[in-house]
């Protein structure tokens, strides 16, 4: 990371504990909207926010490693998540993500692929259960899924991608 | 806008607002639960805007003054109805049809159609097994056998206005609150009411409320449980969704029967719908002074926060879900002391699930009476649950505790579809338990299903049909409890673990009856030693399936065999001679060369070698690799 963008991190870290008036019970908001931002928590996001909100940079850790929601990895344009709750379980969802799965190239050791484009994640549920089994890329629910349907969303994403990509 | 000074101003408001609903000509609700949304309902919606609004009669509904009461037409976004199965769902009155599967192109025809008064048969709801029509859905088996007192407004009304929960005698039981009775008097109706919490404890509320009402402290909380993390479960999402000032005049009751001046709701960030609406919801409520300082004239102050969960399971725990609340690493801790006495930032706190709270206008405006004419004795009222799975109508239903599971998956669910045959009910969550068909007539209360070695949990049923494997299904929940496990206990922390690897030994082909043994042993360690209702009910799911489906485990054990056909581990790939091109494709990918032949004759898999990776059934374009 060039130290331009570390400025930046720094900088958007502090208007945002400002935001919440460094108040420490408000640590998992701060966190939630870093993220947002950025996709993931950059490690210099975490030090900051220790250092706003006079804790230890541990505290802050402790807290970001605790709940599923954090990821202290960047993640990829799309961020799939299969849903595996019990309803989409018993509807098969493990075979969507195997297919999903067959279409990525990950980075070893990683579930992002290789070209930034996907990351692919399980969900415990999305409380969609009525329309199961479900798949979400960012915000959009794709209801219903089967193996195949899932495949091809996958495709035509990254189908559109390498066209917009041609096009500039 | 003018903010509401009294009881008076209140019913007024009230009386101007149904007013000005009834004289809506055609009234057009668009499902926007998530369910429906994700079906596309939002397109529906936009295109019925569009085709509405141009009419000189169009009633905007945020609009509601004295002037627009009028007649006239008016498009609506409404919360979940509960048959998320066939959704998009376009509601319309005052025909009283019901549409399903509406896509946008139908909108037009829909429109003219309602206009005419004519009902468009090819959209309304057929039943699978008799395809009867039934154009007013409320008569459809899946919505007659139910009985809607938490769900009343959802579906029905806009859940981004508090002007239609106003104009159905909305915070009329806040107001009663504060200005007949003393918190004292409030928990005793509660407390009267037998109503038990709503979030799979079953404690009850009037006692809970009791332990913080009576302690003296300079401050105290009220905490609105919406953490629903159970796999399978969606009712508290679809209420805060569907009526959401419901939950917030409930939090303000409990709030003055307690002593609290504030209330946080804590709402899983997996709902961000939900999350939009409360706001709203708070918002409108502030600004019609319901919120905030001296309310309705009485000297009352309360106010309301919101904080996003992050993706913790155990957070669903009191305790834990307070150590969320106060920004640290949800983790649980020993009680006592219990949270009455010393919970959010030190204070007295009550945590109440979202249905408690949805619970509690209506009985204080109806009495705790009518609330037990619903149920039985010791479970009163209604509890909503997600009946979800292996199910021909899956979606949000509400039942009078006390109806049997049969009655739920079979005359409301529609039975099984496909022919297939009903196996098991999952209900109650990672911590509830798996029944089967023997225990079908079995009441849906507290006590009966704890009985059964299950629970009522917040209300998740998953119905699975013969070809689902109990075993694998108890390996899914140990995963997910495993993962969930926050780690402070080490029977919890260690003894999931090893149970995991005990389910996993037995799905790969690899356990003997001497793991089956240490399954059990562990089991109840687990039960005994942990802190939480996370480590002591972690087990459930195991023992459940043990005790009434010990036969299909041991088919795994001893018999190397998966009855249902899902674990791969006992799986044989076989190539069919007759469909068998010889092309060699199949031999070619497969990852242990466990294929071979020559070209253009049949080719064998030796299954000693073979991984039962599947890659060589998906490679063949004849379709000749059989699975057995």
């Amino acid at each position: 990371m060039n130290e331009l963008s570390k400025d930046k991190i720094i900088s958007f870290t502090q208007e945002v504990a400002m935001r919440h008036n460094y108040n420490r019970s408000e640590v998992i908001g701060m966190l939630q909207e870093i993220q947002e931002y950025y996709h993931y928590l950059p490690e210099s996001a975490l030090n900051e926010l220790s250092k706003c909100l006079k804790v230890t940079p541990q505290t802050i850790y402790g807290i970001a490693t605790f709940y599923a929601q954090f990821s202290l990895d960047p993640k990829g344009k799309y961020i799939v998540k299969i849903c595996d709750g019990t309803a989409c379980h018993v509807k098969n969802s493990r075979k969507i993500y195997d297919a999903v799965e067959k279409k990525m190239k990950f980075i070893p050791g990683k579930r992002t692929t290789v070209d930034g484009l996907f990351t692919l994640e399980t969900v415990s549920c999305l409380g969609a259960c009525g329309i199961a089994p479900v798949m979400v890329i960012n915000d959009k629910v794709y209801a219903q899924m089967d193996p195949e349907a899932a495949a091809g969303v996958i495709e035509t994403l990254a189908k559109r991608e390498t066209e917009s990509a041609e096009e500039q | 806008m003018t903010a509401i000074c009294s009881m008076v101003e209140l019913v007024e408001k009230s009386k101007l607002y149904s007013h000005a609903l009834s004289k809506q000509t055609l009234r057009i609700s668009v499902c926007a639960g998530t369910g429906c949304i994700a079906n596309g309902s939002k397109l529906v919606y936009e295109k019925f805007l569009e085709t509405v609004k141009d009419n000189k009669d169009f009633v905007d509904i945020h609009m509601l003054t004295e002037e627009s009461v009028s007649e006239g037409k008016t498009v609506v976004r409404t919360g979940c109805r509960g048959f998320c199965s066939k959704g998009p769902l376009v509601h319309i009155d005052p025909l009283n049809v019901l549409y399903t599967h509406v896509k946008p192109e139908d909108v037009q025809e829909i429109y003219d159609a309602a206009l005419d008064g004519k009902i468009i048969e090819r959209l309304v709801y057929h039943d699978p097994i008799t395809n009867e029509a039934y154009p007013n859905a409320e008569e459809s088996p899946f919505y007659k056998n139910q009985t809607s007192n938490i769900l009343l407004h959802c579906g029905k009304i806009n859940p981004e206005s508090i002007k239609e929960y106003i104009a159905d005698q909305g915070y009329f039981a806040i107001s009663k609150v504060l200005t007949e009775m003393t918190p004292e008097q409030v928990n005793n109706i509660v407390s009267a009411s037998g109503l038990r919490g709503r979030g799979g404890g079953g404690f009850p509320t009037g006692t809970k409320w009791n332990f913080a009402r009576v302690q003296k402290a300079d401050k105290k909380y009220i905490v609105c449980n919406g953490d629903e993390g159970d796999p399978g479960a969606f009712m508290n999402r679809s209420v805060l969704e569907g009526d959401p000032h419901r939950v917030v005049e409930g939090m303000m009751i409990a709030g003055y029967a307690i002593g609290a001046d504030e209330g946080v709701f804590y709402v899983r960030a997996e709902y961000p719908l939900a999350i939009e609406r409360l706001k709203i919801a708070i918002r409108e409520a502030e600004e019609n002074g319901l919120l905030g300082k001296n309310i309705l004239g009485s000297g009352f102050n309360f106010k309301l926060s919101i904080r996003e969960g992050a993706g913790a399971f155990v957070c669903g725990e009191e305790t834990a879900l307070l150590a969320s609340v106060e920004g640290k690493r949800g983790i649980p801790r020993p009680r006592p002391p219990f949270p009455a006495v010393s919970g959010l930032y030190g204070k007295p706190t009550v945590i109440n699930n979202v249905e408690t709270l949805a619970n509690l206008p209506r009985i204080i405006l109806n009495g705790p009476e009518w609330f037990r004419s619903f149920g039985t004795e010791k479970s009163p009222g209604t509890k909503t649950f997600a009946l979800t799975g292996k199910v021909r109508n899956t979606g949000l239903v509400e039942i009078p505790m006390g109806t049997t599971l049969r009655q739920l998956v079979f005359d409301i669910g529609g039975g099984i579809p496909n022919g297939k045959k009903f196996k098991a009910v999952q209900i109650g969550g990672p911590s509830g338990g798996c029944l089967p068909d023997s225990m079908l007539d079995n009441p849906l209360d507290y006590d009966s299903l704890q009985k059964a070695g299950a629970m009522i949990g917040s209300g998740g049923i998953v119905v699975m049909d013969e070809d689902n494997c109990i075993v694998e299904v108890a390996k899914f929940f140990m995963t997910f409890i495993q993962a969930e496990s926050c780690g402070k206990c080490v029977a919890c922390r260690e003894g999931t673990k090893q149970m995991l690897y005990i389910m996993e030994k037995i799905v790969n082909d690899q356990a003997t009856l001497e793991d089956l043994k240490l399954l059990e042993e562990i089991a109840h360690v687990i039960q005994d030693a942990s802190l939480c209702a996370l480590g002591k009910t972690a087990a459930n799911p195991i023992l459940s399936t043990l005790r009434y489906f010990r036969s299909e485990y041991l088919a795994h054990i001893v018999d190397h065999q998966c009855p249902a056909g899902v674990c791969n581990a006992f799986k044989k790939y076989q190539i069919n001679p007759d469909l068998c091109k010889g092309c060699g494709a199949c031999a070619k990918k497969c990852p242990v060369n466990a294929i071979s032949g020559t070209i253009k004759s049949p080719f064998t898999i030796d299954s000693s070698i073979c991984i039962r990776c599947g890659t060589c059934k998906d490679t063949c374009r004849f379709g000749a690799i059989e699975v057995r």
